[in-house]
């Protein structure tokens, strides 16, 4: 398992590296944050002053191993927008972003796993068909519609729930979390839902479609046929074999969760990363799109590494080195 | 039939678990109504950093301008008002003397002194790692002097009128607890002492900033003991939170939002036109631009648009009551001045050009177009309002006098970089300012980084005579030969077509019911100008 994972981490720093030089080089084609950020009245000559003070005047190759060595030292550089870390920026956003992308896949497991059980298990039934219908709801309505329709319903004409923005805060272990105030949840409950929607209607669909055909399968019969409960057939044996493709999709749900929470942030004026990532590319903001992208790709390869782990743990069969990539 | 009966019942589940879900967190504590005393606000724009020296970007002006004072301020109609200097004169053409206001105390309770307006006027020039520092503004002074501690002069190179409205941007913070602070300082509100209405609470980036009233202000004393500003960038979810009583006001109304809050009583709207004006630049060099070709996409021989005739055409050619009706939905007013009505250097003489197909095709005609050319106009999407609609009405209109027009937008941090590189034959910009003659300066001004004049001059227009009466605008203490020599400035570029004006855009603002605004000309949200009706 060490090598295994050791040979997975290389593999994500090439991808690093990669991933920050097509950033550089697609930023430098797009043009230059100075142009967005000075001031109307500056005059030429203060122009030239301030692109020089950023090294935006040096040949693209220089700026980027500048950046380079100074990754290398531990600094990602300062945002020219806010004048502060660029990582520093970043770990302020990421419990809110963290926080929304952990609920929302909660509310994935919570919900998807036993409506799509029992879409499985009874899949003529009124029900069955009910739920079937509401998750093709989940895939086919646009995030951004269905944001709004929340706020509508439940801010607006109902007043139950505040329509954006993340509720009071306490510390837990140093991070600012929301979770733990009734204001906070109250808060995160429209934007966790909403993000949640694709995911649940996927957990879903997978968990019925594995319930069936795991029905199917002998030691389901031999397990009736020596006489088991029902519920612990449906609940260990079924359960536990369709998870693996649940586990997975859950994995890579959560990734990308993460990475496009973007619109429900914006919806919901919800302070996390991704609405930190639309403000810096809109004015060029080099230094935390490229920080970001980084900790994206990080999580990603973590994640996967994660879901590997899981399956090795939820079936024997499965061993680390021989799953590649 | 029974389809729609499964489709009904599974709209029934959903709703019915959102509804428990809904229920079940709401029910924990009864919906805390905001007290009277307090004033919740959603802004359309990201405040970036608290220091009032860093960047110098609307957003971050309009929040500073809660914590601190500068010694001129702006009123909502944009003129120049005592701040911290109580009174101002020009002692001789290069000098200005400042009398400071007495017994203005600083939210850590020193006094406020002479000392801190000259720490205030270095700071900008001392903050190398700022994208837009506010340099622009202290860069005409060359002296400083203290004549008492409520007397301070400032001597400019060479005369220099507008040097009170400059003092209206640089904010001033209290040497104590700046002198050795960096941006994080500010940020984290140990260096965020300043003499204004407010003082501040607490900073949550990109979510909101909590501020308290500063009960020792100096000035009319505001109607609110807290203020929250929430940052709410998306339109639709500030209306959101409007109309759910999450904020009590917002900025940067949706235009076809306003006539729908205009007839609920439930909500107030207040609106003006702002300084922003819409207008388009037409490279005027002596290439013809690359994208202004003859009909069939080959070069021409030389720029049509460098020809008068040719850009009165285009002029008359643009329908402006229709594009400030129906593509700006009412949220603008038709444009013949370069700034704003009400902006210092307004010329009141200069009237909208009158929408006249027929005699813009006669103008092509006796510039040797009489079958038109082909041009692109570039445009921004995501700057001004409705401005990538704006584009396309606007070239409908050229294409019906003969002249073929495609429209290119795009995001704004790819546009202004192109733009300055010069790529576009016709671009549309968009411009706010409190002067006449440094937006005359800056857009029309002949390009010249010694004199840094037309550092936006995409055009490239140059004329001798305009650049004489800024040039003495500019150099004229004596404000009202300024705004006169302005005025006329104005006249010499407009007749000229230095730019095309199509609008000026609307600001707007919506509150609950009880509350006023009085909308500022330069779009400026303050809680502090807030009252209950």
């Amino acid at each position: 398992m060490p090598a295994f994972i050791l040979r997975r981490l290389m593999q994500s720093v090439v991808v690093l590296f990669a991933m920050s030089l097509l950033v550089f080089a697609g930023m430098y084609a797009v043009g230059n944050p100075i142009d967005i950020l000075l001031s109307p009245d500056a005059t030429q000559m203060e122009r030239a002053h301030v692109i020089a003070a950023f090294g935006l005047d040096q040949p693209l190759w220089r700026q980027y191993l500048l950046f380079v060595w100074h990754a290398l030292h531990g600094d990602l550089g300062r945002s020219f927008a806010f004048g502060t870390s660029a990582m520093g920026l970043i770990a302020e956003r990421f419990p809110a972003t963290m926080e929304l992308a952990v609920a929302a896949m909660l509310m994935a497991i919570v919900l998807g796993i036993p409506l799509g059980l029992l879409a499985g298990l009874k899949p003529n039934g009124l029900v069955g068909r009910s739920i079937m219908t509401v998750s093709i709801l989940g895939f086919s309505l646009p995030t951004f519609w269905v944001g709004m329709m929340l706020i509508m319903l439940f801010a607006v004409q109902l007043g139950w729930l505040p329509a954006s923005g993340r509720g009071a805060t306490v510390p837990l272990f140093g991070v600012p979390v929301s979770f733990l105030t009734v204001d906070g949840l109250k808060h995160l409950l429209l934007p966790a839902f909403n993000l949640a929607l694709f995911s649940i209607a996927m957990v879903i669909r997978l968990t019925r479609a594995g319930a069936q055909e795991a029905l199917l399968q002998d030691y389901v019969r031999y397990a009736r046929a020596k006489g088991l409960r029902w519920r612990r057939i449906v609940g260990v044996h079924v359960l536990k074999n369709i998870l693996i493709p649940v586990v997975t999709v859950v994995a890579l749900e959560f990734g990308s969760t993460v990475a496009f929470s973007v619109v429900t942030e914006s919806v919901f004026a919800w302070p996390g990363m991704g609405k930190l990532i639309i403000d810096s590319i809109r004015v060029l903001d080099r230094p935390v799109i490229v920080a970001y992208l980084m900790l994206i790709v990080t999580l990603f390869v973590l994640v996967n590494l994660a879901a590997d782990i899981a399956y090795s743990l939820l079936d024997p069969r499965v061993r680390l080195a021989e799953a590649r990539g | 039939m029974h389809r729609f009966r499964t489709l009904f019942l599974s709209l029934l589940l959903l709703t019915g678990t959102l509804a428990f879900s809904a229920a079940t967190a709401a029910a924990a504590t009864a919906a805390a109504s905001a007290g009277t005393a307090d004033l919740k606000i959603g802004l359309a724009a990201d405040v970036s950093s608290l220091d009032p020296h860093y960047l110098n970007i609307a957003p971050n002006v309009a929040f500073a301008a809660h914590i601190f004072d500068a010694l001129v301020n702006v009123d909502p109609d944009g003129k120049l008002i005592p701040g911290l200097a109580t009174s101002w004169r020009p002692v001789s053409p290069t000098t200005w003397e400042f009398k400071l206001r007495r017994g203005v105390k600083f939210h850590d309770g020193t006094p406020f002194t002479a000392q801190d307006v000259i720490f205030s006027l270095d700071r900008p020039a001392t903050l190398t790692n700022s994208p837009g520092p506010f340099t622009s503004y202290t860069r005409m002074i060359v002296a400083k002097q203290i004549v008492d501690p409520y007397t301070i002069r400032l001597t400019t190179a060479r005369p220099y009128g507008p040097l009170p409205l400059d003092m209206s941007t640089i904010y001033i913070v209290s040497k104590k607890a700046a002198e050795h602070a960096t941006t994080e300082d500010f940020d984290s509100g140990r260096a965020l002492i300043g003499t204004g209405p407010y003082k501040f609470v607490s900073f949550r980036r990109g979510d909101r900033i909590e501020l308290a009233r500063n009960d020792d202000y100096w000035g009319p004393k505001p109607d609110w003991a807290r203020v929250t500003l929430r940052i709410i960038t998306n339109p639709a979810a500030r209306m959101a939170a409007l109309l759910a009583g999450d904020v009590d006001a917002i900025e940067g109304v949706p235009p076809d939002d306003v006539a729908r809050l205009k007839a609920n009583p439930k909500f107030r709207v207040e609106q003006r036109v702002s300084w922003r004006t819409i207008f388009l630049v037409l490279d005027q060099s002596a290439q013809a631009p690359r994208d202004v070709t003859d009909k069939s996409g080959r070069p021409l021989p030389r720029n049509p648009l460098r020809d008068l005739r040719v850009r009165e055409a285009i002029s008359k050619a643009i329908d402006r009551r229709a594009l400030a009706e129906r593509t700006m939905e009412g949220q603008a007013v038709p444009a013949a001045n370069i700034v704003a009505p009400g902006v210092f250097g307004y010329d009141q003489d200069l009237k909208v050009e009158a929408y006249d197909p027929a005699g813009a095709k006669k103008l092509l005609a006796a510039a040797g177009y009489p079958d038109g050319f082909a041009l692109t106009i570039h445009g921004p999407n995501n700057r001004y309002v409705n401005d990538a609609q704006v584009v396309q009405t606007v070239a409908q209109f050229l294409n019906r006098v003969g002249i073929k027009a495609t429209v290119d937008t795009m995001p704004l941090s790819v546009y202004f970089g192109k733009a300055r590189a010069g790529d576009f034959g016709v671009a549309l910009l968009g411009w706010g300012t409190l002067a006449g003659d440094f937006a005359l300066r800056t857009l029309v001004g002949t390009p010249d980084a010694k004199t840094g004049w037309g550092s936006w001059n995409w055009g490239k227009y140059s004329n001798p005579q305009v650049y004489k009466l800024v040039a003495q605008a500019l150099g004229s203490v004596d404000q009202a030969q300024r705004e006169t020599y302005a005025e006329q400035a104005a006249a010499v570029a407009l007749k000229d077509e230095a730019v095309i004006p199509l609008h000026d855009q609307y600001a707007t603002w919506a509150m609950r019911r009880g509350l006023r605004y009085t909308p500022r000309l330069d779009e400026f949200t303050f809680a502090f100008q807030f009252h209950p009706q």
